[in-house]
């Protein structure tokens, strides 16, 4: 049995005649200690798919798994790093952490939980900025924050909801390498989502293109065999790396074109009828 | 942090950025440009105000009242002087009452003294007893005057610090019951729903229709002897009265405060499965207090407007009751007497407005508030 497992799920938003469909027919099975990339085009139900697994909504139809237990809410054996960061800005990095840590390991003592919270600020080495406000903080700093207090909680799995997006290009170039390393360490089981291929090949073991919605289905993985640990600057010159760049790039281009052409088509058939001639009856 | 850089800080938060120019040219930075913005922002206002006063001038010697002339500034300026100076006199008064009645005491006591001292030399125990009781009689009078109170009456500052006390207890009252409240109503769509109706039916009412209402209901509980009393009952009416108008914009803010709080704030606390209690205290309540402030601040203008209506209507002791009086007198310092007044009160009030400003500045994480 999967880690992670989606069954035939099905989500829309809006009551009968205005229903949205988003997401169709969704399946998914995630191993312990897979990396997995979900990729697609915005506005795809990356974020509904997101917020399923995390609990936060519920499936129309089909079911989430968890260890083979269904998912019905939100906890934090499910570790989320939300896109916009979502830190309490009235705390500290130190306290944004402590929340998570304090709900999750009550029976720590106090020094016990600072030295916790110390650890994971670390691994994402923001130990000199552990006593600023958010607003102190720059989009970066901020996002790995909101990585430390999804790692405190030591979850089953950890998901990320397009994690750096919101971060200019170098920024995020290092919080991918952070990301990769603390992944190495302790091989947690992570579903990312994002919307750029090169992260996705980079830092995952599998990647599962979303196509455009609504009624957004997954469409065929991709594996990525490349040895780890990989290096950004050898690998754009990797002819592995070229491929499967070039498939999956070229998948989702060919899906997106599918999809609009799909809505322009709105030719209204006509019905299959002639008018009759009364006067010559 | 440099010593000038909080100072920078400090005018901010303190919602008087146009001294920042000030500093900034002490310091030598920029300097042609700093003048400017003194120029625009110090200079600028100071002549308005010059200007205001000089139309005041021009306008107040050609209107005749009963009373006299409208009095021109300098005469109002002069008239709080003369206030300030009765202030003294009364102080002066009260403390030479007070060293007499020291003086008086002493010697009673000294007399009593005097007759214990005799009563033990004394030859019969008729004798004795007799003294004894004369030295009693000496003692419970030195007492008495020890205790004996100045009757003084209120001067202005007296009326002052009476109606900043009024105030702040009313606005501690509307506080007390509007905080819970409005916590309450951002919570629970239904609890909001149940209180919506009395909150738009109260809330426009004015303090003038609450006080009658307020004084009679007090008059009816209030059956304490007066001399035993914490507190008076004419502050009690003009505090419930403050409490009952002032409440209104904080309950409001602190309701919407805890109701729109951040959704992704709120996905962390489920993703956490934080309990109730963590949730209101940890999330909820902080997130929401820039709100609370903003309308505590309101609240807080509010109260001190309508304290001086009901203390007018009233008769309760305070700078309304002071214009009140004055405006009876019907002397030819009324007018001025009644402008210090409406300066004082104004003034206060700034300074009311410019705390609770500093306070929220304080607590809001994002730290911007329109002053």
């Amino acid at each position: 049995m999967a880690f992670l497992e989606m069954k035939s799920v099905n989500k829309g938003y809006g009551s009968a005649n205005l229903r949205t469909e988003v997401l169709n027919d969704i399946n998914l099975q995630v191993e312990e200690g897979e990396f997995i990339a979900i990729v697609g085009f915005s506005g795809s139900g990356k974020s509904t798919l997101i917020s399923l697994m995390a609990g936060l909504i519920t499936p129309d139809s089909g079911q989430i798994m968890l260890k083979g237990q269904e998912i019905t809410d939100p906890g934090p054996d499910r570790g989320i790093v939300f896109q916009n960061y979502s830190l309490l800005p009235w705390l500290s990095v130190a306290g944004n952490v402590d929340l998570s840590v304090k709900q999750v390991f009550p029976k720590l003592s106090r020094a016990e939980r600072r030295k916790h919270v110390e650890k994971y600020v670390d691994m994402v080495n923001l130990l000199p900025a552990i006593g600023k406000k958010p607003h102190e903080l720059s989009g970066g700093m901020r996002q790995r924050v909101s990585i430390a207090r999804a790692l405190a909680m030591q979850p089953e799995i950890l998901l990320l909801d397009e994690p750096l997006s919101a971060l200019d290009a170098l920024t995020r170039a290092v919080l991918q390498d952070e990301i990769t390393n603390i992944w190495e360490k302790d091989r947690r089981t992570v579903i990312m989502i994002t919307n750029d291929v090169d992260e996705a090949i980079l830092l995952a073991d599998r990647i599962v293109p979303l196509k455009p919605g609504p009624n957004a289905t997954f469409g065929p993985e991709f594996k990525v065999p490349l040895e780890r640990p990989r290096d950004r600057t050898a690998m754009n010159d990797d002819p592995e790396f070229k491929k499967i760049r070039n498939a999956v790039t070229s998948y989702l281009m060919d899906v997106n074109t599918e999809a609009k052409s799909l809505n322009v088509n709105t030719n209204i058939v006509l019905p299959d009828i002639q008018p009759v001639d009364l006067s010559a009856a | 942090m440099s010593i000038k850089q909080k100072i920078l800080n400090g005018l901010d938060i303190a919602g008087l950025p146009a001294f920042k120019p000030i500093v900034l040219l002490l310091s030598g930075e920029n300097p042609p440009e700093q003048i400017n913005s003194i120029l625009k922002f110090i200079v600028v206002p100071i002549i308005a105000f010059g200007v205001f006063l000089v139309m005041w001038w021009a306008v107040a010697s050609n209107i005749e009242t009963k009373y006299g002339n409208v009095p021109t500034p300098k005469e109002v300026a002069k008239e709080a002087g003369s206030l300030i100076d009765a202030h003294n006199e009364s102080r002066q008064k009260a403390k030479d009452f007070y060293i007499k009645q020291g003086e008086k005491a002493k010697s009673y006591e000294e007399k009593a003294a005097g007759f214990t001292q005799q009563a033990l030399a004394a030859a019969t125990p008729e004798e004795k007893t007799k003294l004894e009781k004369r030295a009693a009689k000496m003692e419970k009078m030195a007492t008495k005057t020890k205790n004996r109170k100045y009757a003084e009456t209120p001067t202005y500052f007296d009326q002052i610090v009476t109606s900043l006390k009024t105030v702040f207890a009313g606005f501690l009252i509307a506080s007390a019951i509007a905080i819970p409240l409005g916590i309450f109503c951002g919570l629970s769509n239904v609890f909001m729903a149940a209180m919506n109706p009395l909150i738009q039916v109260f809330k426009p009412v004015s303090p003038l229709a609450w006080l009658p209402i307020v004084m009679i209901i007090v008059g009816a509980l209030y059956t304490t002897d007066p001399r035993e009393a914490w507190f008076e009952k004419s502050f009690i009416s003009s505090a419930i009265t403050v409490a009952l108008c002032s409440l209104w914009p904080t309950l409001v803010n602190t309701a919407l405060g805890v109701a729109s709080v951040d959704k992704d704030h709120i996905n962390v606390a489920r993703v956490l499965k934080l309990g109730t209690f963590t949730r209101i205290f940890k999330i909820m309540l902080p997130s929401s207090l820039p709100y609370m402030f903003a309308g505590l601040r309101i609240s807080l203008s509010v109260g001190w407007m309508v304290l001086i209506a009901a203390e007018m209507l009233a008769q309760n002791p305070g700078l309304g009751k002071f214009v009140w009086d004055m405006f009876q007198n019907g002397s030819s310092q009324t007018l001025a007497q009644i402008m210090v007044a409406v300066f004082t009160i104004g003034s206060i009030g700034f300074l009311l407005d410019r705390i609770m400003i500093i306070l929220q500045k304080l607590v809001s994480f994002d730290s911007v508030v329109s002053a």
